[in-house]
């Protein structure tokens, strides 16, 4: 179970890791405690889970990356190979199953349009793949993985 | 344009951050460079949106949001920049985006939902729907979890 503390430290946290040499302690004046339990807890938080990562979080387009989703229409019996697969390549990053005609959908980030396209036909030629579209953003509004915990 | 010391630095923060009193002079450690060079670039992609955030994410299920709903929605093109910043500002849209239509395949909007049930996740498509006036949307629940994690930059290769 979180406490109240360990909510007030994720609510910052998730927004602001300050770039200074003590960051924990410039968090703990914000939380009125000592650096080694902010420190601590953090750990504690890491090792349960709760938090998946911590550092910074890059906008893969302004690092010369171009990412994409993918929607798939795969037979049943073929999804779990299809989606070895699709987890093999390294720059896909989400891969899910879901309710609908399209039942498998997957992000890729790729240094180029044409690497991304030779992906693409592989994962398209895949035996159960009977339809593979793809989705690229035509523009970007909101990227921002945040929650409150009250 | 990025350096091979960007790259170099790029690559390792996408390792565990260290929960040690000095985090960056441990990692400016490995890299072989000072604190100070390894604070200075890092403040400079926060400068230059290449570091979008810096902070943690958390693991949605383990803090109470089971449950997420890829909402695929059809938007008049003349009504995409307005619904975008409509939907971009409401809390438990977390990823909001317009894409490329395909042939059988109209939907041109799309919105990442995160709350406790499904039955949430579809109230609040509900609740957005009526707010922009649009009628035409599909929620795309996930069934299984293939993969998941975060994009590795500059790990390929040395790309």
């Amino acid at each position: 179970m979180l406490t109240a503390f360990d909510k007030r430290l994720l609510n910052i946290i998730q927004t602001d890791l300050p770039l200074e040499s003590r960051p924990f302690a410039v968090l703990a004046l914000r939380l009125d405690t000592e650096e080694s339990v902010v420190i601590e807890r953090l750990k504690v938080l890491k090792e349960q889970g709760f938090i998946r990562r911590i550092g910074p979080f890059f906008d893969s387009s302004k690092l010369g990356y171009i990412g994409t989703l993918v929607a798939l229409e795969v037979t049943n019996v073929h999804i779990p190979q299809v989606a070895a697969v699709i987890n093999s390549e390294y720059g896909v990053t989400h891969n899910y199953e879901r309710d609908g005609i399209f039942n498998l959908w997957f992000t890729l980030f790729s240094h180029n349009q044409s690497e991304q396209n030779e992906i693409l036909k592989k994962i398209g030629n895949l035996t159960g793949v009977v339809r593979l579209i793809n989705l690229p953003a035509t523009q970007k509004f909101k990227v921002s993985v945040q929650f409150t915990l009250l | 344009m990025l350096d091979e010391l960007d790259k170099s630095i790029i690559a390792i923060m996408q390792e565990d951050f260290p929960l040690v009193p000095e985090p960056y002079r441990a990692i400016a450690d490995k890299l072989g460079i000072s604190e100070e060079e390894l604070l200075l670039r890092l403040k400079q992609y926060r400068q230059s949106k290449k570091i979008r955030k810096m902070g943690a994410v958390l693991r949605h299920r383990e803090v109470g949001y089971a449950a997420n709903a890829l909402c695929a929605w059809i938007v008049p093109d003349e009504r995409i920049q307005e619904v975008g910043e409509m939907f971009a500002k409401i809390a438990v849209v977390t990823h909001c985006y317009a894409r490329v239509t395909q042939p059988g395949w109209p939907y041109n909007f799309y919105t990442m939902l995160h709350a406790n049930t499904r039955e949430q996740c579809t109230i609040i498509a509900k609740k957005l729907a009526d707010q922009a006036g649009l009628q035409d949307y599909i929620m795309l629940f996930s069934t299984k979890e293939w993969k998941k994690n975060s994009m590795q930059y500059f790990k390929n290769n040395n790309k």
